[in-house]
């Protein structure tokens, strides 16, 4: 299936969809000639730079659309593709929160732009379940409570899946260094562990 | 972000005719350090050009040693059969930077780029000398608890951030660089530079030059190495002060040493002194001691980091014992 679009595919009935519509009517409400003077003139800065062709494959769906230089796999996986999944924590590569996979490896999507991405198979959280079936690792998760506010979870089971097909989950003390790229301000950590554990147990190839 | 021009090349010719063509313009592969300082507004390239096509990314075993591509991965380094049997202390180091999904972007070449972390380098708000020159120096007189103590100028005492150059500086690699006019090869120990009264430059690159690969001679190090992190958490921070130690050892006696440390400098800060100190000295807690309080001779601290000057000769204590049990 190949989209050639830049618009959210997944439907636009969420709380996001109602809170940009809420900001955009917010901003028409005092929409001061100046205001409108400003937005036209970035328009026209952002023409100067051309949008980069790209090429992606996003769970399994097949994109071509073009991006801005500047816009991170991040930005361009929430905003122009809609998948909310993938978490903006601190932008900054320290907690892990945005972590997909590309190409089958576990990287930060903050800290790489969309259009270095170009051919690439990206897989996100959205991307693991099966229908109604959850990935083995999001029912690992689930039965061994591993998170509180839920904000982390997203990346924490990408790099949990990268983490044991890398080999990197023989012990407790291996997956503690190995997910130590994903932070839990909750502080779920011992409940990570074990959902990670009882997967590389079950010994399934995952 | 400031918007900027991106183009991709395939070829080390093309890269650097790109950047001949484009004032402003800078490479990127990994990016993993300059996507955020492009995001904090330290580095504003006007074009980009990405490199990540370049046929730079073999691990090969040659006559002059192991030859690394500038492109290859760092996790790949790391996870390499032929680094961790042959090279286990560049192996070490690498496991010891960053997170597993940093090392899946950074490459050889990047991590030997990468900035300074130095708080007032990235606060545009702040004066650096690095950043800005001529505006001062936030940390001197400042926060500098993490900051240098060896090599330190009147204009900065930022220290690199890498491990995995502290492990190549300690195995004596040199650096492949192609520029516009020629190929050249620089020592490990001389990319890196010293802040001096030019902090605004990190290493020994010439303009329009691209660092096409490095390579580690051969070596005996296979057993007694140890790469010794001191960080504020257990995983995934920064070094307060490390260690990379690499020995020959026949029987008890230390037949040849290298160490280097990371941390401490703008540069990885070889151990020389320590080095020819330890040649064919018996591998003693009572030698150890003496190779670290000769290698701390000319320390500096500026208040915030005066516990390094006792924590710096207490880890290559601990570097040496380990990499000698090992």
């Amino acid at each position: 299936m190949i989209h050639n679009t830049t618009d959210c595919p997944n439907g636009d009935n969420g709380r996001r969809s109602f809170l940009k519509k809420s900001t955009a009517m917010a901003a028409l409400s005092m929409a001061a000639p100046v205001l409108l003077k400003a937005a036209e003139h970035d328009e026209k800065i952002a023409a100067l730079f051309e949008k980069i062709p790209l090429q992606i494959e996003v769970n399994g769906i097949s994109h071509q659309l073009s991006v801005e230089p500047r816009v991170t796999l991040l930005d361009f996986l929430r905003e122009q593709l809609g998948l909310t999944g993938t978490k903006k924590g601190c932008d900054h590569g320290q907690c892990g929160a945005c972590t997909v996979h590309v190409d089958g490896k576990r990287i930060n999507s903050c800290l790489t732009l969309a259009v270095m991405n170009n051919e690439k198979k990206i897989t996100t959280i959205e991307g693991l379940a099966k229908g109604d079936q959850l990935h083995p690792m999001q029912e690992s998760f689930i039965r061994h409570d591993g998170f509180q506010c839920g904000y982390c979870t997203p990346g924490q089971i990408m790099s949990a899946i990268a983490c044991v097909r890398e080999g990197h989950a023989n012990s407790e003390e291996e997956i503690r260094e190995f997910m130590s790229g994903n932070i839990c301000r909750c502080g779920a950590y011992p409940n990570i562990v074990d959902a990670i554990m009882d997967v590389k147990k079950g010994g399934k190839a995952i | 972000m400031i918007n900027f021009e991106y183009s991709r090349v395939s070829s080390v010719k093309a890269a650097i005719d790109a950047l001949a063509k484009n004032p402003g313009a800078g490479f990127i592969a990994g990016g993993t350090n300059l996507v955020d300082l492009m995001k904090k507004g330290v580095t504003t390239p006007a074009r980009l050009i990405d490199i990540n096509n370049l046929p730079l990314k073999q691990v090969e075993e040659t006559a002059k040693g192991l030859s690394i591509g500038a492109l290859v991965i760092n996790s790949e380094v790391a996870g390499n059969t032929l680094v961790q049997e042959k090279y286990p202390l560049l192996a070490m180091a690498l496991h010891a930077g960053a997170s597993a999904q940093l090392r899946n972007m950074a490459t050889v070449g990047g991590n030997m780029m990468q900035r300074t972390r130095c708080g007032y380098f990235y606060d545009t708000a702040m004066p650096c000398n690095k950043r800005q020159p001529g505006s001062g120096c936030g940390a001197i007189g400042g926060y500098n608890r993490m900051h240098a103590i060896f090599g330190t100028s009147t204009q900065c005492i930022a220290v690199h951030p890498s491990d995995m150059c502290v492990a190549l500086a300690a195995l004596d690699a040199t650096v492949q660089v192609a520029g516009p006019k020629a190929e050249r090869n620089i020592l490990f120990t001389d990319f890196h530079r010293l802040p001096g009264t030019m902090p605004q430059k990190d290493n020994t690159l010439q303009n329009g030059e691209l660092i096409t690969g490095i390579t580690i001679p051969a070596n005996p190090y296979t057993k007694n190495v140890y790469y010794l992190k001191v960080r504020d958490r257990a995983s995934y921070a920064f070094a307060l002060v490390s260690v990379a130690v690499a020995l020959e050892l026949e029987n008890d006696t230390i037949r040849s040493a290298r160490l280097a440390m990371g941390g401490v400098a703008h540069k990885p800060w070889r151990l020389s002194v320590a080095e020819k100190f330890l040649t064919g000295k018996k591998a003693t807690t009572e030698n150890f001691k003496q190779a670290a309080k000769l290698s701390m001779e000319g320390a500096r601290s500026f208040g915030q980091n005066d516990f390094k000057l006792k924590m710096a000769p207490a880890a290559i204590v601990e570097a040496l014992t380990k990499a000698a049990n090992a």
